[in-house]
């Protein structure tokens, strides 16, 4: 039978449990950056590869996005996401054979948010370009545009998803440098921290506006350069030792 | 045909049936072929994340240029003043409306996400040539609208050469929106050059001549009524004009590539090494499109219906081939990332030319989407009066 007395303890433990316990929970992991700070253009995101360090045959990168966003693919090459892969290259010239993991490079000017036709392709102001999945009509017209093959259209039921990266049927999706972790405070993406725990640290990830942030160390030390930069998108992934 | 009266179709009972129940199986083959695409998923066609755009965009892209090309007839009418083609300019206005709405289904129901065609109705990106393109084809659905009951009604006729002039400039623009939708890409070898606006245009031109040629001819038989000699003569010199202007467009574009070094690449893959899609655009859009139609026109000195018929079909098959080059060419070619360098692998089909197989689904959505076009000219030809009759 239910008391005043009672009553009062379940419905403050309900509250609690209901509140106060998933704060403490998400404070614990993400406490730098709780979701609901807006996100500024005090940062620049942006990534480093050094291709002298890229290993052929390597795909931790791969790996970890897919598992970080949930790209389990239905066994169709042709027509399963990938937000990162690795290419191997020949230079024209000299035959040095490099390989790199390429994704979205994130422009300063990106052809698909100029050609979409909701916006729903979009540039946040701190750099990152993303797909709103709410609003992208599934037309494709972003992937004609994009000069680095770097989208993927959903073409089959998903189940199952990562809460973290939700996806739809229909739409179109790429890297968004683990956006996920970033709102919610980390400093690095999927494909840097398993890069580096497969021992290669060819991947840096960080803040290009500031001096002292390992990317800005990385690409002051290394002069590296951006792919196409013929089509001058300012794009944020910059690409050393090709 | 100085004197004249609008007429409603009167065919035989049966041949109207029969033509409306073939169109609507048509169609709901190509609604059977949407439904199962959005629901499984786009795996089931042919398109995939190398080539993303496929034959329901070919079907769209040529019914849509044909939209805006058949309004010919009405623009010589008031635009140009030929009083010759006044009583075919509702006609043609008419075709240029079922056409539009044909394509423009047959592009919506290939979205990924069909059920969000409000968001693209009230969701702008203005920097977007798609979007500049939803305002260009909605206006010239209304335009068009308005310029048909200018036609038909005796009580605002004097206001149809305005409304006529303003579908004739809207057009122009339109086809320029179609043509820019693939000049605009600057990222594609094949597409980033303006040329493909006005090489749209003379398309559109040639394309929509045909098909109001072999509209008309269709009519005329179950109406029962002969084509005026003077306007199967007028038709035929368009055609040759207009097939003269493709020619033209289609040499400079290439021309243009073969000029740039880093489009040199994608023109000597369309042009020689291509494989199916070099034997499109020779044989297709060049051959059966282009020349063959020229040659018989050319001789075709006493403008007999029988060869601009032929014509007008080879024409039209030559189009198809050419919109299929343009699009599906262009994307097989793969994309220049590393201008310096020789991609060696990739598990994203970078160093390889692309494939592509439509699906039975993708070619049931286009021939559903065509017959829409025919069956709302039949429906309404059948019940409205658009047919001019001598008196």
């Amino acid at each position: 039978m239910i008391n005043r007395r009672n009553f009062l303890v379940k419905s403050a433990s309900a509250l609690a449990i209901t509140f106060v316990v998933p704060s403490l929970l998400s404070g614990k992991a993400h406490a730098k950056k709780p979701l609901a700070q807006k996100v500024t253009d005090k940062q620049s995101w942006g990534i480093h590869v050094d291709a002298g360090k890229c290993v052929e045959g390597c795909t931790a990168c791969v790996d970890a996005c897919n598992e970080e966003n949930g790209l389990t693919g239905f066994g169709r090459p042709e027509t399963d996401s990938q937000w990162i892969r690795k290419v191997t290259v020949k230079n024209k010239t000299t035959d040095k054979i490099t390989t790199m993991p390429m994704m979205c490079q994130h422009c300063e000017n990106p052809p698909c948010c100029d050609v979409c036709p909701t916006g729903a392709s979009f540039k946040r102001v701190d750099g990152i370009v993303m797909v709103n999945q709410h609003t992208c009509i599934g037309c494709r017209y972003c992937m004609m545009a994009c000069p680095f093959k770097a989208r993927s259209f959903v073409h089959e039921t998903l189940t199952q998803q990562n809460t973290n990266a939700p996806r739809g049927k229909g739409c179109v999706e790429s890297c968004n440098l683990c956006v996920n972790r970033i709102d919610h405070g980390s400093e690095t993406t999927a494909c840097e921290d398993a890069c580096n725990k497969a021992g290669h640290s060819a991947i840096t990830f960080g803040d290009l506006k500031n001096p002292s942030s390992k990317v800005r160390l990385a690409i002051d030390s290394n002069s590296p350069r951006r792919l196409r930069n013929d089509l001058n998108l300012q794009q944020k992934v910059f690409y050393s030792n090709i | 045909m100085s004197e004249y009266t609008l007429q409603k179709l009167k065919t035989c009972r049966y041949a109207y049936w029969g033509i409306f129940l073939f169109l609507g199986f048509l169609i709901l083959l190509g609604i059977a072929s949407s439904a199962y695409m959005e629901h499984e998923g786009h795996y089931v066609t042919g398109m995939n994340n190398q080539i993303v755009w496929g034959l329901p965009h070919i079907f769209a892209v040529t019914l849509i240029v044909i939209a805006s090309g058949v309004l010919n007839i009405a623009s010589m009418s008031s635009a140009f003043n030929k009083k010759l083609y006044k009583p075919l300019a509702p006609l043609s206005a008419l075709f240029a409306i079922a056409f539009l709405i044909a394509g423009l289904i047959i592009l919506v129901l290939d979205l990924g996400r069909p059920d969000r065609l409000i968001v693209a109705m009230t969701t702008y990106n203005f920097k977007s040539i798609f979007a500049w393109n939803i305002f260009l084809y909605s206006g010239f659905f209304v335009i068009l609208s308005i310029y048909i009951w200018t036609m038909l009604d005796f009580n605002v006729s004097k206001y149809s050469s305005y409304v006529g002039k303003l579908a004739f400039g809207w057009r122009i623009i339109l086809t320029t929106g179609t043509g820019s939708i693939f000049g605009f890409l600057v990222a594609r070898e094949a597409y980033s050059t303006a040329v493909l606006a006005p090489l749209f245009i003379v398309m559109s031109l040639l394309y929509g001549t045909a098909v109001f040629y072999l509209l008309l001819r269709i009519i005329s038989k179950l109406q029962n009524i002969n084509i005026p000699d003077e306007i199967v003569t007028n038709i035929r010199r368009l055609m040759i004009i207009f097939l003269l202007a493709n020619i033209y467009f289609l040499i400079l574009y290439h021309i243009t590539n073969l000029y740039i070094s880093k489009q040199v690449a994608v023109t000597t893959f369309i042009l020689l090494e291509g494989g199916n899609y070099t034997t499109m655009f020779w044989l297709g859009q060049v051959g059966v499109g282009l020349l063959i139609p020229l040659l018989f026109e050319l001789t075709n000195k006493e403008n007999r219906n029988f060869p601009l018929t032929l014509t007008s079909i080879m024409t039209l098959i030559g189009g198809f081939f050419a919109v299929a080059v343009i699009i599906i060419g262009g994307q097989a070619f793969p994309l220049n990332i590393f201008p310096d360098h020789t991609i060696i692998s990739s598990s994203f089909f970078d160093n390889q030319i692309h494939s592509y197989s439509p699906s039975i689904f993708e070619f049931g959505l286009g021939i559903g989407g065509t017959s829409l076009a025919l069956i709302i000219i039949l429906v309404l030809i059948t019940n409205l009066k658009f047919i001019p009759t001598k008196k």
